[in-house]
């Protein structure tokens, strides 16, 4: 896939060309900042120009980013990011156009807008920060937050089962989606960089930590003593492993079940381990759902981060107006006189 | 050949009604087609049931189209028709209230059989064409469906697609009854089903049926010919309501030198906008059927900002989806044309029927103090102007405007002198360049003498700048929390909407004089109706002054003056008082609600009625 190979490019600016102005307001050891100089490093290796870089964002803190980006941008209405990124991007297609949202953006009020723009696919980049609870308000438990989830307006834990993103967004139709985290910035600006890449809409999930309301949540994943048990790196190609010095592997009993191997013991080898394919859209699914799986005697299930899927498919704005040459083609561009006049006339003498 | 006389009428008023499967919606157009070729003025009020095939044979499934035509000026669809064709029984019980006395009822007689009378509730053994129930009347009875299987029995269809041509069986008749022209309406079965010509063919063929048998026979009270109406001199055509929308909407874009980025969601009785500008793609048309109200009020944001005439549509309860969004538009201050085609509510309400009741949605329907311009059209015609200058005030004056319609001008039709693009009014448009800098620095706040702030288009290089619902700095448009600034804003951004006042036209008196006892203001699709009373009472010799509203916000600069030389003032609005608590509010004025909430139009002789109670005469 052409598409995903990194080649140098050249931008008309630098890191630090793309830091505005305008103080920070995120809460001191916010994952945000991280996630915020992850893109503006990233940026300028995509070959764009900065005049035509575009950020849209919802309401949340995360929706904040805009402000801090020295792009043209967009901080709009609670949920309806997405579905005003499309609007931009079907319009001008040369623009290069980011959504950046929250879980209670995208997955709460703005879910409809979510799955749909998947479907639809215009060619956006979605930056999903994921930090399992709604921080602008304070505090309260998110779609995504666990059952049972302690927070302000759930002193008893929450009763609702929570949406599992990247399971939502495959089972919308999305072309590409992958997660990250904060606290892993070489991952996080690869993951950025290949969903720039993508043609279509990519859905980046990102782990993000709230020190304020919702510390720690994905510490499992970053800390010292947990971190290679607890993340599995996916590579396209290459096979499921993890643990330290990667001795465990996931394999696919019949086909399907997800089973965790040692790769010391039972004489097995890489090769008998589940091969990580991009385009498989059903071992995406089985990967998305990974951490539910009951153990089998090896430990838990492991949370895989990287391209869980990533296929081809036209984007929106380009059939959008494809439509509109072919009717021009067809019927010549149009002549607002002929319109207005229509077939039946009749004069008044 | 005829053997009768034929008798000149002035005007005539027609309804037609039968089962929603009846293709009532198309004999009617069909209708309306022919007789403005023939050049007469008219009007037509299609009258829709709420469900699509409600249970066939009983009073909710009846569909109803209306058509008003004559030889002198039409301004209304008719308050009673002359000439009622009914295809069922349940169609002539519930228009039967609509007919004058001594009118014409030309009956289906196999819509009134057992089983149709069942339906339509008639008590057990009554059937209105057999009794004497229908003694005021001109009663003709055609047995239509039988007649038109027997047409097209050699045809080899079958049964039910040779029902689906009764329609036409009684459109031939009455092309015969008003001497029109089958040909338009030939020409249209033949594009229509240029795919399936052994529909068109049957179409054609129970037309011609119907016209034989009007001549040939048995409708005994001869024809009528209705003269071409003394109209000012030009070309016209006949168009309806939201097809006129559509192509002032192009006309805006061609005119302002934009594409269009159109998104809705379907809703009655907006949706036809939509169907129209989908099949106009050659002129860069962009057309979205978004998942919801939200999604396409807010993807037409996007599209502004990327620097197209933006438009989004629906019917009052799609616009409170899209509050939120107007008002982002509103902060935001760039162009976007809402258009609201209101029908009955609240909630789903009437959703075929149509009110004036969404005026103070458009004015104040918003989070926070959010101000924008309201355009209302008049006629079915006059929403070509009306929304063409709704776009050329979002896209002067950087704001979001509201485009009131409604369910009676969107689907009714009048003959149109429609303008030539060389007689549109400019629209100016001016993107924010380099130059806008100021030492080095763009302020997207920055305003002109108007307090109009520039459009910077992203891929712009230099003008990389960040606008979002939070309030903003003055000039810089940076985020600010300051308290002196945001009460700034909220008064720059009013003023800004009111100094629009200064680049619309004065309000003129449509008609009467220019002091006296009585003006009445109407606003919306109470025109011609309101013009036609008042013609009538000029006539009967009160003359009564007439200002009907385009400008709902901001009200024409002369407005208050120009209320002030009339004792009183009455407001008929098909809505619970809406207008008529602005202008109180605004100058104080000594107005008279008059309210009609029925899902219809006003008729003449009510207004009239209301006139004459307040004359004390
Ligand atoms: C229409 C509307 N409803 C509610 C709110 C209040 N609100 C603002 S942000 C937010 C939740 C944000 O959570 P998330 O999207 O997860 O963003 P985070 O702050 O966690 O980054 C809510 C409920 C709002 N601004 N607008
Ligand atoms: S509340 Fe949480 S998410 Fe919001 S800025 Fe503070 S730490 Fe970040
Ligand atoms: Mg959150």
């Amino acid at each position: 896939m052409a598409s995903t190979q990194t080649t140098e490019k050249t931008s008309n600016f630098t890191s630090k060309d793309l830091v505005s102005d305008q103080d920070i307001r995120w809460c001191p050891g916010c994952g945000d900042y991280s996630i915020l100089k992850q893109v503006q490093k990233v940026l300028p290796e995509l070959g764009l120009k900065k005049e035509n870089i575009v950020f849209v964002s919802g309401i949340g803190c995360s929706s904040r980013f805009p402000y801090y980006m020295n792009t043209y941008g967009m901080h709009t209405i609670h949920g309806r990011a997405a579905s005003i990124a499309t609007g931009l991007k079907v319009s001008r297609p040369e623009l290069s156009v980011w959504v950046v949202t929250g879980d209670g953006d995208s997955l709460s009020i703005g879910g409809n807008h979510f799955i749909h723009t998947l479907r639809k696919n215009p060619n956006l980049n979605i930056l999903l920060f994921n930090n399992e609870i709604y921080g602008l308000t304070k505090g309260q438990f998110s779609p995504t937050s666990p059952e049972g989830k302690v927070t302000k307006s759930s002193p008893m834990g929450s009763v609702e089962h929570p949406f599992n993103p990247l399971a939502l967004a495959l089972g919308a139709d999305a072309t590409f989606v992958a997660r990250s985290m904060d606290r892993d910035p070489k991952h996080l600006q690869a993951m950025i960089r290949r969903s720039a890449e993508h043609k279509g809409t990519s859905l980046l999930e990102i782990y993000q930590n709230c020190n304020v309301f919702n510390d720690g949540a994905f510490f499992e994943f970053t800390d010292r003593a947990t971190k290679t048990d607890r993340a599995l790196f996916l590579e396209h190609g290459k096979p499921l492993t993890f643990g330290a010095e990667n001795r465990k592997g996931i394999r696919l009993r019949d086909g399907c079940q997800p089973e965790i191997v040692d790769l010391e013991k039972g004489g097995l080898s890489e090769s008998d381990l589940w091969i990580h394919d991009e385009k498989d859209s059903l071992k995406a699914g089985l990967l998305a759902r990974l951490p539910e799986n009951a153990g089998n005697g090896q430990g838990e299930f492991p949370s895989a981060f990287g391209v869980f899927y990533a296929i081809e498919r036209y984007c929106l704005e380009e059939a959008v107006n494809a439509q509109i040459k072919k009717a021009r083609e067809r019927m010549g561009d149009g002549e607002l006189d002929a319109l207005i006049r229509g077939d039946h006339v009749w004069e008044i003498k | 050949m005829s053997k009768e006389k034929i008798q000149f009428k002035t005007n005539v008023v027609i309804r037609f009604a039968g089962d929603s499967g009846d293709g009532i919606q198309l004999t009617g157009t069909q209708f309306t087609t022919s007789t403005a070729l023939a050049g007469n003025d008219l009007a037509t009020y299609p009258d829709y049931p709420a469900e699509i095939r409600a249970p066939a044979g009983t009073i909710a499934g009846v569909s109803g189209f209306q058509l008003h035509f004559g030889s002198d000026e039409v301004h209304t669809s008719g308050d009673y028709s002359d000439v009622l064709v009914v295809m069922n029984a349940a169609a002539l019980k519930a228009n039967l209230s609509h007919l004058k006395k001594g009118g014409i009822i030309i009956a289906n007689e196999d819509g009134f059989d057992e089983k149709n009378l069942r339906l339509a509730k008639y008590p057990e053994g009554e059937n209105p064409i057999r009794d004497d129930s229908l003694e005021e009347y001109q009663v003709h009875i055609v047995p239509v469906t039988k007649l038109t299987r027997e047409c097209l029995k050699d045809t080899g269809l079958g049964v039910r697609d040779m029902d689906r041509s009764k329609n036409m069986f009684v459109l031939g008749l009455l092309y015969y009854m008003y001497n029109r022209s089958m040909d338009p309406t030939i020409q249209f079965l033949e594009s229509k089903f240029a795919k399936k010509p052994e529909v068109a063919e049957a179409n054609v063929k129970a037309m011609k049926a119907g016209y034989s048998f009007a001549d040939t026979t048995e409708i005994q009270h001869g024809r009528f010919e209705v003269k071409a109406a003394p109209m000012v001199k030009g070309t016209y055509r006949s168009i309806m309501g939201n097809q006129a929308t559509a192509f002032g909407l192009i006309a805006a874009s061609r005119r302002a030198n934009l594409p269009i980025y159109y998104a809705t969601y379907p809703i009655t009785p907006a949706s036809d906008i939509l169907h129209e500008l989908s099949r106009h793609k050659n002129f860069g048309v962009v057309t979205v059927q978004a998942e919801d109200e939200i999604s396409a009020v807010a993807s037409a944001i996007g599209a502004s900002f990327g620097g197209s005439l933006a438009v989004t549509a629906s019917a009052g309860p799609g616009i409170s989806l899209k509050t939120e969004a107007i008002s982002l538009a509103t902060i935001y201050e760039i162009p976007l044309v809402v258009c609201d085609i209101q029908r009955a509510g609240p909630s789903t309400g009437l959703p075929t029927k149509m009110e004036q009741a969404d005026l103070m949605q458009a004015i104040y329907g918003r989070p926070g103090e959010a101000p924008l311009p309201v355009v209302a059209a008049t006629s079915p015609a006059d929403c070509f102007d009306a929304v063409f200058e709704a776009c050329r005030i979002a896209l002067e004056f950087m704001t979001p405007v509201f485009f009131l319609s409604d369910g009676y001008l969107a689907n009714g039709a009048e003959p149109w002198r429609f303008p030539s693009s060389s007689d549109l009014k400019e629209i100016r448009v001016g993107f924010a360049t380099e130059a806008d800098k100021e030492n080095g620095v763009y302020h997207p706040y920055k305003r002109d003498e108007r307090l109009v702030r520039k459009w910077a288009r992203p891929g712009t290089p230099g003008l990389e700048h960040r606008i979002g619902g939070l309030e903003k700095e003055d000039v810089t448009g940076n985020v600010s929390y300051d308290p002196d600034n945001h009460e700034t804003m909220v008064k720059i951004r009013q003023q800004k909407v009111d100094n629009i006042a200064d680049h619309i036209p004065l309000q003129e008196l449509d008609s009467g004089p220019e002091k006296g006892e009585l003006l009445v203001i109407g606003w919306g699709s109470t025109y011609g109706t309101i013009k036609a009373a008042l013609k009538q009472l000029r006539e009967e010799g009160v003359d009564v002054a007439h200002a009907h509203l385009r400008y709902l916000n901001p009200f024409p600069k002369n407005l208050g003056e120009l209320i002030k030389n009339y004792d009183r003032i009455l407001v008929p609005e098909v809505n619970n008082g809406q207008l008529v608590r602005l202008l109180r509010d605004q100058f104080l004025a000594p107005a008279i609600p008059y309210n009609k909430i029925k899902g219809q139009p006003f008729a003449v002789a009510e207004i009239k009625n209301r006139i004459w109670e307040l004359l004390n005469r």
